[in-house]
């Protein structure tokens, strides 16, 4: 019980912005808010937020490895890239009867996560740090965009599921949940809205945790300092190994709720724009806060979606411009950076009304 | 076939694939081990060079006047990339990869619209040669002598000009370089249009081998990073070496496999090397030696 109510503690501390009745009150209201959308909206619409949502998880990853790890990765969409294809070679090959939709999830982000060990082992025990890792992270990510896109023969096969090269592969089965009478499939509407939405809170709440644990202060105590945080006794490539196999799970998780919301993966969604725009997102949003860049990332996709309709190119054009001037002018992000302003405003009303 | 003409096969893909990794990635190697900056626009320099030497072909000059113009231009707009972006970001070197990542896919997308889709290439020059049963392009060969030229020519712009020790002044120790008068922004400037005018040079010493597409710089960069990675900050020392290690890798595996498995015998290597050898060949060189 004290267990429990230790972690709920941890729920705020140094390492996230937003703290007291305040900010978990707006959370609240937010939270039910999100709860009653499908009610006020249309099953389009409903579908489209749940994109939006699916990846707000890769761009989590992202800002527990850059934002809070400091080790820049453009690996992120790889892992993406890989869980959603083993998401797809499993249901096809297996079906979804007994709930095996949602065996496959995991397995899939695990297969990810295993991938990532493997990786990052050969990257943090041999200390590249720095710029050198976000190269070889990027260059692994074009590596697969490349093998993907060539598989397109009969030959490229896992059972019966096709690769398909660089059409990519679709018509694996969404996500059921296994129910007395009549299995529950979650289609790209509702009932997937609301799947994502529990799991996105449960994590957005467990990185909370995570991160104003002990585990996350010395995550931050490598990025600010790594031979310091060395010198006081931690592994420290123990540690970065540990955030890039959670960053990479999270990646994973991500890639397979995009299959399973659209019924299909292609090598493009591994490629150098795709890589790109997770890092514009939480950059843009405030890559060392999880709030932020949650924030950041559901208001730069809606932007971006918008700026879609006069064509996808000048929207990318917006992007990098938006990501330069970002880094530019306000690098710690603008959600960020308005979030601070706003506690300190706030901050000071309270006390003058105290 | 008799053992010379399998010779002539096996150094003629050896020297191939030297001449692509070296040309792609000189001029990434130059700005990150002077500066210490990756600059993941660097694909898109190359880009720009391949797209005005074709351009300046169309318009009627000849193929070499053609690539010194797209080298021109590569390097001018470094020079303008330096000043609006990068000069702002040297204490924060994973920002530069952000910012010049974002300047990437602007150039990019920026071309697409522009130029659109696809612009039309420029003829192979010299045709081809006939060794045993197979045919040889000149042209490669002749891109071979560039990678060596242009190997030269760095050697002695560093060693043998006033700005080359005025650059590895300011590399070595910046403060005390701009406290004996270096102008060290001038220095940096230069160094990065140099790297970009190298990266112009092999997009336009390539032009004629390819299709010119807007993303054309993507099938540079991953083996400039690689070369760069496995070679380490020094050009000569690591580069140099790393092109001709990674090219036999590449050429053994290409023709063993296929293209695709050059490419991965290629990531494989980079991930052992970096495992055993974190700061590259020229790290490992220069502890060796001291």
């Amino acid at each position: 019980m004290t267990g429990l109510l230790s972690l709920f503690r941890r729920l705020e501390g140094p390492q996230t912005v937003g703290r007291g009745p305040a900010f978990w009150g707006m959370f609240a209201v937010v939270l039910m808010g999100a709860l009653a959308y499908p009610l006020f909206s249309d099953g389009y619409t409903v579908g489209n937020t749940v994109y939006f949502f699916v990846w707000v998880f890769i761009a989590l990853s992202l800002c527990l490895i850059w934002g809070y790890g400091g080790s820049l990765s453009f690996g992120q969409t790889a892992f993406f890239g890989i869980a959603g294809y083993s998401y797809g070679i499993l249901t096809i090959n297996f079906g979804s009867a007994y709930g095996f939709t949602l065996v496959a999830l995991v397995i899939a982000v695990a297969i990810s996560a295993l991938f990532a060990v493997l990786l990052g082992y050969f990257m943090f025990f041999g200390r590249i740090a720095g710029v050198f890792l976000g190269i070889v992270t990027l260059a692994v990510t074009l590596m697969l965009e490349r093998f993907m896109a060539q598989t397109a023969g009969p030959e490229w096969h896992i059972g019966s599921a096709r690769l398909n090269g660089f059409n990519g592969m679709s018509a694996m089965p969404p996500l059921t949940i296994p129910w007395p009478g009549e299995p529950i499939v979650l289609f790209a509407d509702v009932g997937l809205y609301y799947f994502v939405l529990g799991v996105l809170v449960l994590v957005y709440l467990g990185l909370r945790i995570l991160m104003n644990s002990s585990f996350g202060n010395v995550i931050v105590a490598i990025r600010e300092n790594p031979e310091r945080a060395e010198m006081l006794g931690y592994d420290v490539r123990k540690y970065q190994l540990i955030t890039f196999v959670i960053g990479a799970a999270l990646a994973g998780l991500s890639g397979v709720l995009y299959t399973v919301w659209g019924q299909y993966i292609t090598p493009s969604s591994m490629g150098m724009t795709a890589a790109a725009l997770p890092l514009i997102w939480v950059a843009v949003g405030g890559r060392s806060d999880l709030t932020s860049t949650l924030i950041g990332t559901l208001m730069v996709l809606a932007v971006f979606q918008a700026l879609t309709i006069y064509g996808s190119q000048y929207a990318l054009v917006f992007m990098g411009v938006l990501l330069v001037l970002t880094v530019l002018i306000a690098p710690n992000g603008l959600v960020l950076g308005a979030m601070n302003w706003l506690g300190r405003v706030t901050g000071r009303v309270t006390q003058r009304a105290g | 076939m008799d053992i010379a003409t399998h010779l002539f096969s096996a150094l003629y893909q050896f020297g191939d694939a030297f001449a692509f990794l070296v040309l792609s990635a000189c001029g990434l190697a130059v700005i990150f081990g002077m500066m210490g900056v990756i600059n993941l626009a660097h694909g898109e320099f190359i880009m720009c060079g391949a797209y005005v030497t074709a351009a300046t072909v169309h318009a009627g000059l000849p193929l070499p006047l053609g690539i010194l113009a797209g080298t021109v231009v590569s390097a001018l707009v470094g020079v303008v990339v330096e000043l609006v972006v990068i000069r702002h970001l040297y204490d924060r070197p994973l920002d530069t990869i952000v910012a010049t990542w974002g300047l990437s896919l602007i150039a990019t997308q920026g071309t697409l619209i522009l130029v659109g889709s696809t612009m039309a290439g420029v003829g192979t020059p010299f045709g081809s040669v006939q060794v045993g049963a197979y045919s040889y392009s000149i042209y490669r060969i002749v891109l071979f002598c560039a990678a060596l030229g242009v190997l030269a020519a760095l050697y002695a712009l560093f060693n043998w000009t006033r700005f080359g020790v005025l650059a590895r002044a300011t590399i070595q120790v910046p403060h005390m370089a701009a406290a004996l008068g270096v102008d060290t922004r001038l220095i940096y400037s230069l160094t990065f249009a140099c790297g970009a005018g190298l990266a112009g040079l092999a997009g336009g010493l390539y032009a004629p081998t390819m299709t010119l597409v807007p993303t054309m710089g993507a099938t540079f960069i991953m083996e400039a990073f690689v070369t760069v990675v496995i070679g380490g900050a020094d050009v000569f020392l690591g580069t140099a070496p790393a092109g001709g290690v990674l090219a036999v890798v590449k050429s053994v595996m290409t023709s063993w496999q296929g293209q695709l498995f050059g490419q991965i015998g290629l990531l494989v290597a980079v991930i052992i090397v970096v495992r055993v050898l974190p700061k590259g060949i020229s790290g490992f060189v220069l502890r060796e030696r001291t």
